[in-house]
């Protein structure tokens, strides 16, 4: 009785999984990519497809790349020019795998994985697709020593504009304590935070930075207590990374304590206290990365948005009221990054 | 034949509600201006449109199925375990370790021990609230919902220092993942695409589990334990033993889960901070499976293919129309929701057919085949 | 280590606790309620996003709080209404509904968020109004009573939730609902009412617990900003017993914890890896429960689904 039961119970499945199939689209096989012609004939546009582990419009990494793509294709003309897909909330990473199979198998002339827990992903499926680029960040490993030629790599100096934040931000600390929000202690955040520290200590080095590590990207309620935590060790200028901190910047706001941003601009979430930002630019990158492609380059080549050519931006915000003097310190703070006078160590 | 027809019926009850599911999704598509003929066309291509579609399902339904099987031996003991996430991160761990440590080992060698590290490693993570709740009365909702955050954070600890891959840590933005695999450890592929041995083992555990719950002694123990502590403890069975023994092996197979995710996916570990990156969330979701495979472990073969093929085309689906990936997120619950809630149609027929058997004295005395009750009263452990 | 010991860390790391408290507390005490009938909630987390979205967006358009926390109440009603009906009437797996309804909750704030607002924006929130008299108390005064009025309201829950379910009628139909309910039932008892009553209760207060984040405490909304939570208000519920006490004591503990860990991390003297110190609470709360050897049972027909037809 059970037995039949289980034995019908697969049967019924794989018969309805048919009769939906001949309802559905009839399924093609892909076609393989070596198969693709390598030169695009003309009318057709640049497709791109972007893989990312948060949203969209997360106001932090996914958005900045998102909203690039999206600068570059009104450059070129907009959608006859280029295609954009995305694939967002891709946080596991083998359904970003699958995805990054998928978008490669169907003829995407550039696959952007815009994470760094992507790259074992591609170093395995980039070998296959040997005419169809492949990007992925923040890292500047392309693999091209392990004879893999179509994948880019790109990477955030974040610790630049954090060192710029920090200088600002030990100048306008009255209390001499500063707090910082992190998710976990890695990667880009990680970066951002060593270069703030190093700004701040730079300007005074007295000055109390405080570091918390929340252990999530989107635990906002822990995000705004450790904010709390802060302001209640005394401190009166905060910074954080993530798309976590929208919690942190209202508690810095009910507080009146200043706010450094980066990645995004956050300044639209509290125009009173937001000084500045580091607004990743990653158009720099891919116009670089476009270029080389219809060169016929494919990979191979890693790019860094630096301070020094416009990938990185500090972004102030106008309606705060910045010192002079303060403005002065973190425009030469820039300077000194660019010309290569201040190095931040950051291991 | 009339038993045919209602058991066929019964069989495709999960089917239809999906289908109504769909159908209250479809009003969701039509809102976002997305063609639902063309959204479901995509979900169906992508899960078993080509060879590889069906590859990846099978991928995604294999740990599904191993924490599935953990699921229906703890549900026959009356435990819930829902810590199935953090015991696949251990178990991964542990594993990965192995092939880190003996790099010089033979692959066939490497590849046993791994999986026996990660069945370990699940184990004692399922063990540790198996013993709090025999021994000291800790529910294991509570016990398991906290350890999944601990392994979480004890995985993002072990990749940033000590388990931290040698070439991350010469690089400036150091991400959190430990060296790769040595090509001879990984799991064989079965096809050319990423299917591989991994699915054939959680195949046959799955008839192992059924031999172990329906032919051997410990099953009847474990069966007995869930069905009634009380009248098993005077039959001599040790009900607390059974308990942590049944969180044990429930946490042994999602481990396992994790080494052969490991092993035969990644190929190494890796972390963006939360436990799903790296499960899936596959810790949760095969509880959803075996439930739907009727907490079977021959019926959760099919029902974890299905729910992996709904996850694997709902990602098509994304890509191919475009919507936000919370749509998917939706539906799937959508799904979950009118599942489960059709099983009452299930559980009415088999009452009349109970019924209708008792009148007729029919000889079928086959064990009925689903667990008469998912949870136990909590103080169950004590045995004084 | 003295630094951790001075008056003012004391009152900060306090004050923290309270806050982080408050969505448990709201979430935690509807799902005493639900358990207490005998039914067990799982979508908690689901009804917290819904809540926080829907509050946070009549907030950001309307500027007017209360009809926030209104549509905050409207929600979680509605998705206790379905839950209802999917357990009570339908006999539904409760644990598993439970997922499906926190999957639908999580993908449907987002969806709605996307749809709607398509960025992270603030609102102005409930402010924190000091109690006269009260609030001047040293140090107490500023722990207890200088919150936002949602965080008096989930506090002044656990009072009032334990005279329901221990002093009156109506709590003491729930207890024999969630103990024996054919007994219940054969007294005249209605467990189809008792249990939709105390489902959407549970999904009223869920509703508030997220509201109470996106419109008091933090006044942003971001996708699956919960983040868990939910789980742990379920969590909660064990730990202290299934008595609002008992649920005060857990959220207390666990939330003055996640405090305290935060502070370790900035003191200089204890250099701790952040990783552990997040590890604190969840592994703090289970060595309390089993120090505490509590012998307290759960209500007996929890997770069972009432037929009256048996």
């Amino acid at each position: 009785m059970k037995k039949n039961l289980l034995v019908i119970l697969v049967l019924a499945f794989a018969l309805l999984l048919s009769a939906c199939g001949s309802a559905a689209a009839p399924a093609e096989e892909a076609a393989p990519a070596e198969e693709m012609p390598a030169e695009e004939i003309p009318a057709e546009p640049f497709k791109v497809a972007i893989i990312m582990p948060s949203s969209i419009t997360d106001l932090a990494f996914s958005q900045s790349m998102y909203d690039a793509l999206v600068a570059v294709q009104e450059e070129m003309g907009g959608e006859s020019a280029m295609e954009i897909v995305y694939s967002e909330g891709m946080f596991v990473v083998d359904d970003a795998a699958a995805a990054i199979r998928d978008y490669a198998s169907e003829g995407y002339d550039l696959i952007i994985a815009h994470g760094s827990q992507y790259g074992s992903s591609l170093q395995e499926i980039a070998p296959d697709f040997p005419t169809t680029s492949f990007a992925w960040g923040t890292t500047l490993n392309t693999f091209k020593d392990e004879g893999i030629n179509n994948v880019f790599a790109y990477e955030a100096n974040s610790q630049e504009g954090g060192y710029v934040n920090g200088v600002m931000a030990a100048s306008l600390s009255k209390s001499g304590v500063i707090g910082v929000v992190g998710p976990i202690q890695a990667g880009d955040a990680d970066l951002y935070v060593k270069g703030f520290v190093a700004g701040a200590k730079s300007v005074n080095p007295d000055v109390e930075v405080n570091v918390n590590w929340i252990g999530s990207f989107s635990d906002v309620a822990l995000a705004a207590e450790a904010a709390n935590t802060h302001i209640g060790a005394g401190a009166d200028v905060l910074t954080g990374t993530a798309q976590m901190v929208p919690g942190a910047i209202g508690v810095a706001e009910e507080n009146g304590a200043l706010w450094f941003g980066t990645q995004a601009s956050q300044t639209s979430l509290a125009e009173d206290i937001v000084v500045a930002n580091q607004v990743y630019d990653w158009t720099v990158v891919l116009d670089e990365m476009l270029a080389n492609i219809k060169n016929g380059v494919y990979g191979g080549e890693a790019y860094t948005i630096t301070l020094a050519n416009g990938g990185l931006v500090m972004d102030y915000n106008s309606a705060f009221d910045l010192p002079a003097d303060v403005k002065a310190a973190a425009d030469a703070a820039v300077e000194g990054i660019i010309d290569g006078s201040i190095e931040i160590p950051v291991e | 034949m009339r038993s045919r027809m209602n058991a066929l019926f019964d069989a495709m009850l999960p089917v239809f509600a999906t289908l109504a599911a769909l159908g209250v999704g479809m009003i969701m598509l039509l809102i976002l201006r997305v063609s639902p003929l063309e959204a479901y066309g995509a979900l169906w291509e992508g899960a078993f449109g080509s060879t590889n579609a069906i590859a990846e399902t099978l991928v995604k339904a294999t740990p599904l199925l191993l924490v599935g099987l953990g699921i229906c031996i703890a549900f026959r003991a009356n435990v819930i375990n829902i810590g199935g996430e953090g015991q696949m991160i251990i178990g991964g761990i542990l594993a990965t370790q192995v092939g880190l440590t003996f790099t010089d080992a033979p692959g066939w060698l490497i590849i046993i021990l791994a999986m026996f590290a990660g069945f370990l490693g699940g184990a004692i993570w399922g063990g540790i609230p198996g013993a709090l709740k025999a021994y000291f009365n800790v529910n294991e909702i509570l016990s398991t919902v906290m350890m999944n955050a601990i392994a979480v954070q004890l995985m993002n600890f072990l990749l940033r220092g000590p388990m931290i891959d040698p070439a991350q840590l010469e690089k400036a933005s150091k991400i959190p993942q430990t060296a790769r695999l040595a090509e001879a450890f990984r799991l064989p592929r079965l096809v050319p695409t990423r299917l591989h041995l991994g699915f054939l083992i959680a195949l046959v555990l799955a008839i192992l589990v059924y031999i172990l719950l329906w032919r051997t002694t410990l099953g009847y123990r474990i069966r007995a334990v869930g069905q009634n502590p009380d009248a098993s403890r005077y039959g001599g069975i040790r009900v607390r033993r059974r308990i942590v023994l049944a969180l044990f092996l429930s946490g042994a197979f999602a481990g396992l889960a994790g080494a052969i995710q490991v092993y035969g996916v990644n190929y190494r570990m890796i972390t963006d901070g939360s436990a799903s990156g790296f499960t899936g969330a596959a810790g949760f979701n095969g509880i959803v499976a075996a439930l739907f495979g009727q907490l079977h472990p021959i019926g959760t073969i099919p029902a974890s293919i299905f729910f992996g093929a709904l996850l694997v085309g709902a990602n098509k689906m994304q890509r191919v129309v475009q919507i936000p990936s919370a749509l998917i997120t939706a539906l799937n619950g959508l799904v979950v929701v009118f599942v489960v809630s059709s099983e009452i149609w299930r559980k009415k027929r088999q009452r009349q057919r109970l019924a209708l058997a008792r009148q007729a004295e029919s000889e079928d005395d086959d064990v009925s085949p689903s667990a008469p009750e998912l949870y136990p009263p909590a103080e169950e452990a004590s045995e004084s | 280590m003295s630094e951790i010991f001075s008056a003012s860390v004391i009152i900060s790391i306090l004050t923290s606790g309270i806050r982080l408290a408050t969505p448990y507390l709201y979430a935690a005490i509807g799902e005493t309620f639900s358990q207490r009938s005998g039914v067990l909630n799982l979508g908690v987390e689901g009804q917290m996003l819904l809540g926080a979205f829907v509050s946070f967006y009549v907030v950001f358009k309307t500027e007017n709080l209360w009809l926030g926390l209104l549509s905050a109440i409207i929600v979680g009603a509605l998705m206790g209404l379905a839950m209802a009906f999917v357990t009570v009437n339908l006999q539904a797996e409760q644990g598993i509904s439970g997922i499906g309804f926190y999957l639908f909750g999580l993908g449907m704030s987002d969806l709605l968020f996307k749809m709607l607002l398509g960025t992270v924006e603030t609102v102005k929130g409930f402010s924190v109004v000091p109690i006269p008299i009260l609030s001047k108390i040293p140090v107490i005064g500023e722990i207890f009573f200088n919150q936002n009025v949602l965080v008096y309201v989930a506090f002044l829950l656990v009072p009032i939730a334990w005279f329901v379910l221990n002093k009156t009628t109506l709590g003491l139909n729930i207890r024999s609902v969630g103990e024996n309910p054919e007994a219940a039932d054969s007294v005249g008892v209605s467990v189809v009412k008792i249990r939709y009553f105390t489902i959407i209760l549970g999904g009223i207060l869920s509703g508030v617990a997220g509201a109470s984040m996106s419109i008091a405490l933090l006044n942003v909304f971001q996708q699956n900003m919960t983040s868990g939570l939910g789980f742990i208000a379920v969590a909660l519920v064990y730990f202290g017993a299934w008595r609002a006490w008992g649920v005060l004591a857990g959220a207390l503990l666990f939330s003055m914890v996640q405090a305290i860990q935060l502070r370790i991390q900035i003191i200089d003297s204890i250099s701790l890896s952040p990783d552990i110190a997040v590890m604190m609470p969840y592994i703090l709360t289970i060595i309390v429960l089993v120090a505490s050897v509590s012998r307290v049972r759960a209500p007996s027909a929890l997770t069972k689904p009432f037929d009256r037809g048996e």
